[in-house]
């Protein structure tokens, strides 16, 4: 029922190959009987793994339709949409972006077309834009640490935690912590702006990066395997379900949701205005958005939030997360995170 | 005699008395006030859509175009110089302030001095200065756009940043319509208490029409009184109406009692008599005898028959006073008809009866037939008590056309003259012994004419009775 055909997995990948053409996929796996007369294609910034199975529960009670799920990164999925919406590239079915700025931003410039259903109206207001955008998944920006390294009583809890232990003298924990590269995940360019709206805390935090060489990497996978092998002790707002999904694999990984606040992505989806399958697209949302949907996703972790509920920030689906996207705003945060991350020497 | 008959609307003509049958409808009052109410509420509720749809059009755009320009301003404000360059640090509370329309696109760009975009979506430079709104399309939505500016006054700077910003309509539109929907809801709710009130006004002002209807309904059938019941002004007139007619009714009913009281009495004693003088002859064997009875039966025969013709017209001429229509006619043909329906047999000799008419027509208002028999009864009157010749005129004075009889005797003594017209009022005027003096049947006429019966004395002293009606002017008809 599965085919899988795995692409290049390394994101750098992508970045090396992207400058010549249309950025490409970086995995495709397809879901249902090829000859089914429905065919939806689904181009997502997510782990096919994690999809795999709502995917897998939405063919099984949908009979006549495939679906080709192609991997992407968040900014050459950005890029791949806002060309198919200029109509220099082939539109998909369905977008699914971490990136909800981007897809709001995609939105916004009129890229998307309105799907309504009961469930649709149903969702709270933050998790839906215009009936064209859509969230679908509950995903923390969570902090993970390595039990094994990290003492007990140095488990931080909160972003002040995090603070103090990088503001110490003897220097343990000195380009020991990784986050995002922002310049190069969208999901993290993301949590790092709303990051800057909490003024003083953000200033102090990037002040403590700097002076403790904090390491701004890619990807999600990429830092769990440094906590996991002591690479590094803590790593700072990565995505939930893939800490949660390997915490359960390795009793080592701690995932924490900061108590100060923790920041609630929801994968926000649309379909395209030039959707070939626009029809068989919004039943694809409608059951993601359901409960059987919502318990296949659980599996993978992408709708739990641990975490007090009191701290928890749902991002909300609006024009105002247009403002990280603007040219000015974001080159003086990327400038600032320069500041603080010097480019690695090669 | 048969004449006389001849001259007047046949009875038959008049509509037969029809079995009371339903009168025949026409809408009902509740329909008509349905549908003027429903029209009413139609054009008020196209008024009020329109009125509505206009205000909440504007009250939306003022509400939703302060957004707009205090989002620009923060974004104005914003705008800053660094390194000699125009910087943008946009904040978002501008776009919290924009969000507050949530379901709206946002475009929005900073222009430098030279015209080049610094920041924001491609959009054309705006044309004028500070705060003005504009209208203009984001990809294929309508939106409302407000364009401001940032002026720079450095040592080495000067000039003004031109800030944009544009919006979907959707709160506008949504707002707009909420407003309408809310205005037409409250027309909606006083559309149904007005037909309410209308269905409750109806019944109520039906109400006294119901108590008439009640009230006639419980009379007994001789009961022709005016109706007591008290009214709304709207349909006094109504009532004043049925009144009056009741009082004609009441008084064809009086007139004709009396009358039937009069024939019964004064046509059985003749008739009875004739019976007697019948009977006599029957028996009577001298055959000389036997004819001067018969001779004596006809000449009571022939004052019987005048006796009964005097009953009928006097009847017919009092119902048409008050019924008959009025129509314009000329007095001269009014006295060649009674001077040729007059019994000739009263004239000894042909030049009794004299007519003097003038040239012109002397019209007046009235009913033809009336005014013959008056003018009838005139003339009999003074063939039978006056000086002959008598001589009918028709003339006209000033306002006034009559119609007069003149014999050439003293006629009646002045001090019977105001009575002469009553004494006789109270009765048909009709009686075996003055068959023909009908003068209440002339005053009558002249009453129902609103003329007169006046007597006098011409020059040579004859008795003249005359009929004095309003005149009519040539003109008409």
């Amino acid at each position: 029922m599965i085919r899988r055909a795995l692409a290049l997995a390394a994101c750098l990948a992508g970045a090396a190959t992207g400058a010549a053409a249309l950025p490409q996929a970086e995995a495709v796996a397809h879901f249902g009987p090829p000859e089914a007369p429905f065919h939806i294609l689904v181009r997502g910034a997510l782990d096919i793994d994690s999809f795999f199975p709502a995917l897998s529960a939405f063919v099984a009670v949908t009979p006549g339709t495939q679906v080709t799920l192609e991997q992407w990164n968040t900014n050459d999925l950005y890029d791949q949409a806002a060309a198919a919406c200029r109509g220099a590239a082939t539109p998909s079915d369905l977008v699914i972006s971490s990136s909800m700025d981007q897809q709001v931003k995609l939105v916004n410039d009129g890229c998307a077309q309105p799907f309504r259903s009961a469930l649709a109206t149903r969702l709270p207001t933050d998790r839906i834009w215009r009936d064209e955008l859509f969230g679908l998944t509950h995903e923390p920006a969570v902090m993970v640490y390595n039990r094994r390294l990290v003492p007990e009583g140095d488990a931080p809890q909160s972003r002040f935690d995090l603070l103090d232990l990088l503001r110490r003298d003897e220097g343990t924990y000195a380009g020991r912590v990784a986050t995002y590269d922002i310049e190069r995940s969208g999901v993290g360019y993301l949590f790092a702006f709303l990051d800057s709206q909490q003024a003083t805390t953000f200033g102090s935090l990037i002040e403590a990066f700097a002076r403790a060489d904090v390491v701004a990497t890619c990807c999600s996978a990429e830092i769990i395997d440094g906590v996991t092998r002591g690479r590094y002790l803590i790593a700072y707002n990565v995505l939930g379900p893939y800490a949660l999904a390997r915490a359960a694999g390795n009793p080592d990984l701690v995932v924490v949701s900061p108590s100060d606040y923790t920041l609630v992505m929801s994968r926000a989806a649309f379909i395209p205005k030039d959707a070939r399958e626009p029809g068989p697209a919004g039943a694809l949302i409608d059951f993601l958005l359901s409960d059987p949907g919502q318990a296949a996703m659980a599996e993978t972790y992408l709708t739990i939030v641990p975490g007090a509920p009191d701290a928890l920030r749902p991002i909300p689906l609006s024009p105002v997360l247009l403002v990280g996207l603007d040219r000015q705003k974001r080159e003086q945060l990327l400038e600032l995170w320069r500041q603080t991350f010097p480019p690695p020497s090669p | 005699m048969a004449e006389a008959t001849r001259c007047g609307p046949p009875m038959s003509a008049r509509p037969a008395a029809a079995p009371p049958t339903d009168p025949p409808r026409s809408l009902s009052l509740t329909a008509r006030l349905a549908t003027a109410l429903a029209l009413l509420l139609v054009v008020g509720a196209a008024i009020v859509a329109v009125l509505a749809f206009a205000y909440g059009r504007s009250a939306a755009q003022r509400t939703y175009d302060r957004l707009l320009i205090g989002a620009a301003r923060q974004i104005a404000d914003a705008t800053t110089l660094g390194d000699g360059r125009v910087m943008v640090n946009l904040p978002v509370s501008a776009f919290e302030l924009l969000a507050l329309a949530p379901e709206d696109r946002v475009v929005y760009a900073v222009f430098a001095p030279d015209g080049e975009i610094v920041t924001g979506y491609p959009l054309p430079r705006p044309a004028s200065g500070a705060d003005t709104f504009y209208s203009a399309d984001i990809t294929g939505e309508p939106a409302r756009f407000v364009a401001t500016e940032h002026i720079f006054a450095e040592r080495d700077f000067t000039g003004a940043a031109a800030i944009v910003v544009g919006q979907t309509t959707r709160a506008r539109d949504r707002l707009a319509r909420e407003i309408t929907e809310n205005a037409l809801a409250v027309m909606a709710l006083a559309g149904v208490l007005m037909s309410a009130l209308a269905a409750f006004a109806v019944r109520s002002a039906l109400g006294p029409l119901r108590r008439i209807e009640a009230s006639i309904a419980g009379r007994p059938p001789t009961d022709l009184t005016p109706l007591k019941t008290p009214v709304p002004s709207e349909i006094g007139g109504l009532v004043r109406t049925l009144n009056r007619f009741m009082e004609r009714l009441r008084r064809q009913d009086m007139t004709t009692r009396t009358l039937i009281a009069d024939a019964s009495h004064q046509l059985r004693t003749p008739i009875a008599a004739l019976r007697a003088q019948a009977e006599l002859a029957a028996e009577e064997s001298d055959p000389a005898r036997q004819r001067a009875i018969v001779a004596r039966i006809h000449e009571r025969s022939v004052s019987l028959g005048r006796l009964t013709d005097q009953l009928l017209n006097h009847a017919l001429i009092i119902h048409r006073a008050d019924a008959a229509p009025r129509t314009r006619l000329d007095l001269r043909t009014v006295a060649i008809q009674a001077t040729d329906e007059t019994d000739h047999d009263l004239f000894a000799s042909e030049d009794v009866l004299q007519l003097d008419l003038p040239d012109e027509p002397v019209w007046c208002i009235g009913d033809s037939l009336s005014l013959v028999e008056a003018c009838k009864n005139l003339l009999f009157n003074a063939l039978r008590h006056g000086t002959p010749p008598v001589t009918v005129t028709a003339r006209r004075e000033r306002g006034w056309a009559v119609l007069a009889v003149e014999d050439c005797g003293p006629g009646l003594p002045e001090e019977d003259w105001a009575d002469a017209t009553t004494r006789y009022a109270r009765s048909s005027g009709v009686s075996p012994t003055s068959a023909g003096l009908g003068l209440a049947i002339v005053k009558s006429v002249a009453v129902a004419h609103r003329g007169d019966l006046r007597f006098g004395r011409t020059a040579k002293g004859h008795f003249e009775a005359a009929l004095v009606l309003r005149a009519a002017t040539g003109a008409a008809g």
